[in-house]
């Protein structure tokens, strides 16, 4: 009875997956995509929870639907005013409707082969043994990885090299961002009712990314999710027009971007100079180590979270001020 | 075989092909974008389908640490895309 | 006995959340919906939070679940608000 009942819940689940997913490719209307995508990551969180992955359930909801979301909300936003070249001329390339209709159908076969390709080779690897040597080296080594979530102890330990190189992608992205342009223009300042919310929201949102990032340690949670929370009290500060969202100024702000490959790389090139190999924590600091580099990434994943949903480098309040004044004068015009 | 690695995993493969599907057809950069986020999706839902263990085992920990990296290099990644298409745009908007 | 209490408790959730979908889907206009979805929504979700608390018997799971549903409370009486209103300047506007 119990299994039954898990494979209609499975069932409705993956429908409702599936049709979400369906539905925001198959619209041309911008917004109403996003807005569909968003739902799709949170009902991808629950069916992350149903296969026991809560760190991850928990970190689609924060990052995958929630900052991502924000993110392509805001880019909806900048292109909706007067300017709407996305669908001025769909089908450029293919001004002959036959042709279009051809290739349409030519990728959709081709992605429908790929889907077959792709089931055909995990019913295959399914079928053939389950090779538990790394599941089962994760576990008898747990204990000396200095947490005890496992999900931890991979990306901080086990395979912190992997996770070190992310934080470089990290940094990488939001200096392709600060290359590619000025911030976006800011919010007008919100109503009592939003800006009420927000007022008692954000220290419950500082705190819950506190919460998050130590809990890590032995229970779903962790630096990612910690920064995404962290980097949602900047992104509804900015909503309630506010020009001050958390960020410092200038070298302030390099020093805390930085802060998550630096500390990594600090850490891995002190443990060389003493003799270890390079991120291979004594057993006994481990937890300290790791605690150290996952405050260091948090509040760098929190920058650079922020920082692409402002959309480039933030100037100083004084020049941040000039500028909207600057804009609003040229609007009126 | 469990029955759900099978149905979670089958899900995965429609969910890719229905992203890839989308990145190539759209029009809309910004919903190739959303559309390459989908298949992303699909590929974090086949590694969670294969390591999940059954109900009361404990779930392989490795591809939920490889998906969680995936996730966040996936919104650095869509953040430098809407970065290079609102760039394009003005761009286009200047000519 | 603890058991009923929160099966019943979720059951009445799970009640008040059909009760709010049908409506999303069946009233007429914006405000309407809205109504539906906040009012019955935050209900079941709070009836729902109860009973999860109660099967936990746990205090600081149930004082987290706590926690969660003021939020939410908060945060869709908000964002409920700000539908509104947006809706209601471009009606004006009109």
């Amino acid at each position: 009875m119990n299994t039954t009942n898990l494979l209609v819940f499975d069932g409705l689940l993956l429908f409702s997956i599936v049709g979400l997913a369906w539905a925001s490719l198959a619209t041309t209307d911008e917004r109403r995509s996003v807005i569909l995508f968003m739902a799709f990551g949170l009902v991808l969180a629950v069916a992350w929870g149903r296969l026991l992955a809560p760190d991850v359930a928990l970190a689609e909801a924060a990052i995958g639907a929630g900052l991502s979301g924000a993110l392509l909300l805001a880019a909806v936003r900048k292109q909706s005013p007067g300017s709407s070249h996305t669908h001025a001329n769909p089908d450029r390339n293919y001004s002959e409707s036959g042709a279009k209709v051809v290739l349409q159908w030519l990728v959709t076969l081709l992605c429908a082969a790929l889907a077959g390709t792709l089931a055909w080779a995990l019913l295959h690897a399914l079928s053939s043994a389950p090779h538990d040597t790394l599941p089962r080296a994760i576990s008898d080594n747990l204990v000396a990885s200095g947490v005890s979530n496992p999900v931890t102890a991979v990306l901080l330990n086990f395979r912190a090299y992997d996770t070190l190189l992310e934080l470089a992608v990290l940094l990488t992205a939001v200096l392709g961002i600060f290359s590619l342009g000025q911030t976006t223009p800011g919010y007008q300042p919100a109503g009592p009712v939003f800006d009420g919310l927000v007022r008692w929201l954000v220290p419950v949102l500082i705190l819950t990314a506190g919460y998050l990032l130590w809990v890590g340690a032995h229970a779903p949670g962790g630096a990612f999710q910690a920064g995404a929370t962290l980097a949602a009290a900047g992104v509804v500060l900015r909503l309630t027009g506010r020009s001050r969202i958390g960020l410092p100024d200038g070298f302030v702000l390099r020093i805390i971007m930085a802060a998550g490959v630096g500390v990594f790389l600090l850490v891995g090139l002190t443990l060389l100079l003493l003799g270890r190999p390079f991120l291979g924590y004594p057993p006994a600091w481990a937890g300290a180590l790791i605690l150290l580099i996952e405050t260091a990434a948090m509040l760098s994943i929190a920058a650079t979270l922020l920082l692409a949903f402002v959309g480039g480098q933030p100037q100083s309040t004084a020049v941040n001020a000039a500028a909207n004044r600057q804009r609003e004068e040229n609007s009126r015009c | 075989m469990l029955t759900a690695q099978v149905l979670y995993g089958l899900t995965a493969c429609v969910i890719v092909a229905l992203g890839l599907r989308g990145a190539l057809l759209h029009a809309s950069l910004l919903q190739r974008v959303v559309a390459i986020n989908v298949m992303g999706a699909g590929v974090f839902m086949l590694l969670i389908a294969v390591a999940y263990r059954g109900p009361g085992l404990p779930p392989d920990p490795l591809p939920h640490a490889l998906v969680l990296t995936g996730i966040v290099v996936a919104v650095s990644a869509t953040a430098l895309a809407l970065a290079l298409a609102r760039r394009l745009h003005a761009e286009q908007d200047n000519d | 006995m603890i058991n009923l209490a929160s099966s019943i408790l979720i059951l009445a959730g799970l009640f008040f959340y059909l009760a709010g979908s049908i409506g999303l889907l069946r009233l007429p206009d914006l405000y309407t919906r809205l109504h539906a979805l906040t009012k019955a929504d935050n209900l079941g979700l709070g009836l729902l939070a109860a009973g999860l608390a109660l099967h936990s018997q746990h205090l600081l799971t149930s004082l987290k679940l706590l926690l969660i549903w003021l939020a939410v409370l908060a945060a869709s009486a908000t964002s409920a608000h700000l539908i509104a209103r947006q809706a209601r300047r471009q009606e004006t506007r009109r």
